[in-house]
């Protein structure tokens, strides 16, 4: 019988690799309809990720809205406009050089972090105790639903207020676009 | 086995880092518009990744209260996430829309194609006057 934690280790690394080969692949594909299939398989492929890191109802989410709606919205925007994308000239050097200045800067900052999956970082030992706290409090056996809807109750209703202002954005942007057809 | 777990300390932060910034390559390299709010998609999902990996613990299960279980994976980064992905999406949704409306107005979404257009009707404009 193998050692549950080896096995979660082993397969957050292969499917980070997998991830990363994908990323590879977008980065390098020219044609948009081929980048937005890749994007939806980078996300079904994080969301598999997140239910090996214990995150159920994010990957539930990743995998509807990461991997669903956005593929969609993606192939409408496609739809409406073209899927061709221009090979034009090379613009690699300054771009590369910012990307790699970023990853080190990050890898520095990130280089004292807590070790992957140990019990004993401060991140599970301080802040609210939402675990213990959920049960008496709400009844709520799921600890993400009672915090989000509970204790955070106010995160989400700007969640919402963004959602909303979104959705007026998207529809003052299109109906001014068919007002224009018409005329 | 050791070799794995000691890979692990660094293996999951580095190929975050390099999920992350192949995104926010693609935003600046690539000039097509559409390509460029798919290298965003991979940014942001990179960095929900970044906050989830520190609430994993080992052997523990997902925050869903049992008396079987007594290890959890710390809930308050999957509820921010959360928020954070639909968010997300409503932002995606508005790039689409305006990336829609450049292309009709201009006949065109590749960034310096755009530029050129501009630079040159501000030209005439300049010698009208």
């Amino acid at each position: 019988m193998m050692d549950p934690a080896f096995a979660e280790q082993a397969i957050t690394l292969v499917i980070l690799l997998l991830l990363a080969a994908v990323t590879v692949g977008i980065v390098r594909v020219r044609g948009l309809f081929a980048a937005v299939v890749l994007l939806g398989a980078y996300s079904f492929l994080m969301a598999t990720l997140f239910v090996v890191l214990d995150a159920v109802d994010v990957a539930m989410t990743e995998a509807s809205v990461g991997a669903g709606i956005s593929t969609v919205l993606f192939l409408g925007a496609l739809y409406l406009t073209d899927t061709k994308e221009a090979t034009g000239k090379a613009r690699e050097l300054a771009p590369l050089a910012v990307a790699a200045i970023t990853a080190a800067v990050l890898i520095w900052g990130m280089s004292d972090l807590p070790e992957f999956g140990s019990a004993d970082q401060p991140i599970h030992a301080k802040g609210a105790d939402y675990l213990a706290r959920s049960l008496p409090d709400t009844g709520i056996p799921n600890v993400v639903t009672s915090v989000l809807a509970s204790y955070r109750g106010f995160d989400t209703l700007g969640e919402t207020t963004v959602v909303f202002t979104a959705g007026i954005g998207v529809l003052v942007l299109l109906r001014r676009r068919s007002g224009q057809g018409k005329s | 086995m050791n070799l794995i777990t000691g890979l692990m300390a660094d293996a999951t932060n580095i190929a975050t880092i390099f999920l992350m910034v192949a995104g926010l390559y693609v935003v600046i390299a690539r000039g097509n518009m559409v390509k460029k709010l798919v290298g965003l998609s991979l940014f942001q999902s990179s960095v929900y990744l970044l906050y989830l990996l520190p609430g994993k613990i080992l052997g523990g299960s997902a925050p869903i209260l049992d008396p079987k279980l007594t290890v959890y994976a710390n809930p308050l980064p999957h509820v921010l996430i959360l928020t954070a992905i639909v968010v997300g999406i409503g932002t995606l949704a508005l790039g689409l829309t305006l990336v829609v409306r450049i292309k009709e107005a201009y006949g065109t979404f590749e960034e310096d194609e755009i530029i050129a257009r501009d630079g040159a009707k501000a030209g005439e404009q300049g010698d009208v006057a």
